[in-house]
């Protein structure tokens, strides 16, 4: 079916999301986040497969293959770079805000603010 | 909002997003069938005029350099924001982060300790590896500063935390990001200096499938290497030295 792996990405961005919105812990609230950047990974690989074509990498194959679009490859890897800094970032806020406020949790947080 | 208002809120919107993508896939064309002329271009020019077996290396260091460039600062941004929000923090402690008992090893493991010890080397020569051969098989620069961030780390947990808060291996990390982050943007100026323009390759070459060929590609792979290597562990060890504080806290 051709329409599989568009649907894996549409399922991962929901699971995420809906682990975001449930979250009771930041940690895991980033965790989730990086599950929704996942999608992302697999609907640009999706996107730039082609039938019966193999990886961009010419060191052991002749340059007549078919190969798989270099473009999404090398998107992918910005979005891998860009999702581990978020997640830093992120949870360096999480250490924050338990310091601060003692914990973890984004509903008492919220509280906390009014 | 109670949680099981909040809930229904997500479960309306989702199914809304649901159907928007199963509307959206519905057009797209079918997985396999791609017809991208410009992935196909770059993959075309890779051998003949870069002299690189990895197209994605190519199209990532040379035909879309800027974007990696940009890319390598925003790591290099993050790992300072960390740096920021968690030093800031510790600037109010009386005593530097350090651990408890510094002369004991942190890991009470043996097996712990001996296999991340053993693991250590090769895992070294694995990233140098990668690093090194970006431009010829799959890997590079972020990849492989991945890998060798992974060895200096299990050094790290097979060792002691001893030199934590005394010889500080993270200003040497801090130099590598630099240094890493610097040398992508030296190479580019390099371009506008002995090329034409910015990122421009100035170097021979070389025989396809050599370790030394694809012009200035190895040369922005090892920068990022450094970059990725740096930044990874700076960000890390940041993250580990707040143990240290929480866990003093908690005394």
């Amino acid at each position: 079916m051709s329409f599989l792996p568009y649907a894996v990405a549409g399922w991962l961005f929901l699971v995420g999301l809906y682990g975001i919105v449930t979250s009771r812990n930041l940690i895991h609230l980033v965790v989730c986040l990086t599950v929704v950047q996942a999608s992302t990974y697999v609907l640009l690989l999706a996107i730039g497969y082609r039938d019966d074509a193999t990886a961009p990498i010419f060191a052991d194959i002749s340059t007549s293959r078919p190969v798989v679009d270099p473009v999404v490859a090398t998107l992918t890897l910005t979005d891998v770079v860009v999702e581990a800094t978020v997640a830093a970032l992120l949870l360096s806020l999480a250490v924050q805000a338990h310091r601060r406020f003692g914990t973890l949790d984004p509903d008492e947080l919220g509280a906390l603010r009014g | 909002m109670s949680r099981r208002l909040r809930l229904v809120v997500f479960g309306l919107g989702a199914a809304g997003l649901a159907a928007l993508f199963v509307w959206g896939f519905a057009e797209l064309p079918h997985f396999g069938d791609f017809d991208g002329a410009y992935g196909q271009l770059l993959a075309d020019l890779t051998v003949p005029e870069r002299h690189a077996t990895s197209a994605v290396a190519v199209s990532t260091f040379d035909f879309r350099g800027l974007d990696t460039l940009g890319e390598e600062f925003i790591l290099f941004t993050a790992a300072v924001g960390v740096l920021v929000l968690l030093r800031g923090q510790r600037a109010g402690e009386t005593v530097a982060a350090e651990p408890i008992r510094a002369h004991h090893p942190t890991a009470e493991s043996r097996t712990l300790r001996s296999v991340s010890v053993a693991l250590a080397a090769p895992v070294l020569v694995l990233g140098a590896y990668v690093v090194a051969h970006g431009h010829l098989t799959p890997g590079g620069g972020f990849q492989g500063g991945v890998v060798l961030m992974t060895a200096l780390l299990l050094v790290y947990l097979g060792g002691t935390h001893l030199r934590v808060g005394g010889m500080r291996p993270l200003t040497g990390m801090e130099a590598a990001e630099g240094a890493g982050a610097a040398g992508f943007a030296l190479i580019g100026l390099g371009g506008i200096v002995l090329a034409a323009s910015f990122l421009e390759n100035f170097l021979p070459f070389g025989t396809t499938g050599n370790l030394i060929s694809g012009g200035v590609i190895p040369l922005l792979n090892v920068s990022v290497g450094f970059e990725v290597m740096g930044a990874l562990l700076v960000v890390i060890g940041e993250l580990l030295d707040q143990r240290f504080l929480i866990r003093r806290g908690d005394q």
